[in-house]
């Protein structure tokens, strides 16, 4: 640590080798991951309308953390601008659904296509960029798409400050659910989707490669790994991700407006990836689970104080767990798997 | 050429704010290596003490004087409790709890002195100067502040022993450490220095944006892209920087037709990006040099 710059690697061990997949058990692993899943599908039938919307966000954040997560944690690129592609994503839904009558369904691919190529053109000045520089360039993203969202010549599109009312999908006719239990699934089938690709990406070769240029971009160069085209389309397949996110999360609040998709949407995400676990796919949850809930709760504690509530919650989760939820867990299985060794 | 100078004397203004923020920032990352997010918030926070100072009838230059030295102590205080603990933990987790500082202090402005806009008092006046409707008397001071701010500053870092000690526990902590300096101190010190600085900026601005809670919001934006188009190691370009992200914007939303009204922070930002691809470390940042 001799001058700020040099951290190409601003990450502690635990996050590195959170990057493997611990391979000790792989049966015990997926019987979670079944009943996660299982859960997941029985819930919404016990519970009302809001809760059901409310866990669709959880699942649409944590899906748009998980674009930040590939970027941030296994790419080892800042980014305090995700909140731009998300708004992107959800743009491009809102425009094709309302203003051109195509079908939700195929405005996904859409969305995460224009924040492929958006995400991809910006990892080009990102290459030559390096953590607070970097971030400074992200974050000049974030802080653009709003006004550019609201500026004149584009309001035929974007329907300027106003935003897109935009409609509902209703359930195909041969299930019997209602309007937001549709969405529930449908997003849930999405985030399965992507989970399961972001999960085989980081297990690939390219993964691999990807990983091995944020620990040491010098010796992957070495081993003949092209770390610019890598980081770039790191860089495209993070956008497309969150874009992906903020097309369901048009289509889950049904409004789109220039300032829900302020910087405070992104130091959220950023807020949720830190406290979920640098590198790990399921403490994309955790921080969706955060991002969402925390606020109303510091709400419910102080009306008044409900910032410094919610700051004082982060400061506490940080300080138990300064390597996030995903860390933590890793340490407690760590911790119990020796007692019992003992 | 008229309207020219004049766009330029009112980016100055303007510049004015957005450098001494980005001095702040700037001299924490010195200290301590990390861009505090909740720079801002500190100086609002600072503001808001001077303020109730004033209102109890405290006369300006004492309240001023009294508000930077509290200040100072509080950023050492903030340094002790929340950020020694996690000194070994990852950029990352660092981030986070500057974030919730930020939360923290922007409620608790809210909450001690509620959402309602304040007008502040300036020890400048506000008559025009230069023969400009542009730049006030409070413009130009805080000009001047600014400038006097940098000036001791580089006398401080460049001529005590102290500043020296501070310099060599951020640039290199571990050799710091062997030749009996206390680096852990030294971070509080500059802690405490930044807070100090952020006052003096929190004060002068609040006349000309009043004060509010969120009022540094906006400011910090335009005071991080000042520091990081100067290079974030380096105070002077960190002025140099304010000053300019204060001219392009102001030229933006004049001479660019019909997208620079509207686009001004974001063309400002593009013009940033730019020139940072030809110069990754920033106008005057040193740039990065690692050992294999």
């Amino acid at each position: 640590m001799t001058t700020p710059q040099n951290d190409t690697v601003p990450f502690p061990a635990a996050a590195v080798a959170s990057a493997a997949p611990r391979r000790a058990r792989p049966a015990a692993r997926h019987w979670v991951l079944a009943g996660v899943v299982a859960v997941a599908v029985v819930l919404p039938f016990y519970f009302h309308g809001f809760v059901v919307f409310q866990l669709t966000q959880v699942m649409i954040y944590g899906l748009a953390i998980l674009g930040l997560n590939l970027l941030t944690g296994f790419s080892g690129q800042f980014s305090v601008g995700h909140g731009a592609f998300y708004g992107l994503g959800a743009y491009v839904t809102a425009i094709l659904m309302q203003r051109y009558g195509i079908a939700y369904y195929w405005t996904l691919p859409a969305a995460g296509g224009v924040c492929f190529v958006v995400g991809f053109l910006f990892g080009l000045p990102a290459l030559r960029l390096q953590g607070l520089y970097l971030a400074l360039v992200t974050f000049a993203a974030a802080v653009a798409l709003p006004q550019l969202l609201k500026f004149h010549g584009f309001e035929g599109w974007t329907g300027g400050v106003q935003g897109i009312v935009v409609d509902q999908p209703d359930a195909p006719a041969f299930l019997p659910i209602g309007a937001d239990r549709w969405l529930y699934y449908f997003t849930l089938a999405v985030v399965l989707v992507m989970f399961a690709g972001a999960a085989s990406l980081v297990k690939s070769r390219t993964g691999r490669a990807i990983m091995a240029i944020r620990d040491n971009p010098i010796a992957a160069a070495a081993m003949g790994i092209n770390a610019p085209l890598y980081k770039t389309l790191t860089f495209g397949f993070s956008a497309l991700y969150t874009g992906i996110a903020g097309a369901l999360g048009a289509l889950a609040v049904q409004f789109v407006a220039p300032d829900s998709f302020s910087l405070f949407l992104s130091i959220s995400f950023l807020v949720g990836l830190i406290l979920g676990g640098m590198g790990s796919l399921p403490g994309c949850l955790f921080g969706g689970l955060f991002v969402l809930y925390v606020p109303n709760i510091a709400e419910s504690v102080s009306r008044g104080l409900a910032g410094a509530v919610y700051g004082v919650i982060m400061l506490l989760v940080v300080f138990a767990m300064p390597s996030g939820a995903a860390g933590f867990t890793r340490f407690a299985v760590a911790y119990l798997s020796r007692l019992r060794n003992r | 050429m008229q309207l020219l100078l004049q766009q330029v004397m009112a980016g100055l203004a303007n510049g004015a704010i957005y450098a001494g923020m980005a001095l702040a920032v700037v001299m924490i990352f010195l200290a301590i290596d990390h861009l505090n997010f909740a720079q801002g918030e500190m100086a609002t926070f600072s503001a808001y003490v001077a303020w109730q100072l004033i209102a109890w009838g405290t006369p300006y230059w004492v309240a001023f004087v009294a508000t930077v030295i509290l200040s100072f102590i509080g950023g050492v205080v903030i340094e002790r409790i929340l950020f020694k603990p996690l000194h070994n933990a990852s950029i990352l987790a660092n981030l986070v709890a500057f974030i919730a500082l930020f939360s923290i202090l922007n409620s608790l402005d809210g909450y001690l002195w509620d959402y309602t806009i304040k007008t502040f008092p300036t020890p400048f006046g506000t008559k025009p100067m230069f023969g400009s409707v542009l730049i006030d008397a409070h413009e130009a001071g805080m000009i001047a502040v600014t400038g006097l701010l940098l000036g001791f500053l580089y006398l401080f870092f460049r001529g005590t022993r102290l500043g020296l000690a501070m310099r060599a526990a951020a640039h290199n902590p571990e050799s710091a450490r062997l030749v009996g300096i206390r680096v852990g101190w030294m971070t509080a010190l500059g802690w405490g220095i930044a807070a100090a600085i952020g006052a003096v900026a929190g004060m002068l601005i609040a006349p000309v944006v009043f004060l509010d809670p969120n009022m540094m919001f906006g400011v910090l934006l335009y005071g991080f892209a000042g520091a990081v188009l100067g290079g974030l190691t380096s105070p002077g370009g960190a002025v140099l920087g304010g000053f300019a992200v204060g001219i392009i914007e102001n030229l933006a939303g004049t001479y660019i037709p019909y997208v620079g009204r509207d686009l001004k922070l974001t063309i400002a930002l593009v013009v940033i990006v730019a020139v940072l691809m030809v110069r990754p470390a920033g106008l005057f940042g040193r740039s990065a040099v690692s050992r294999v």
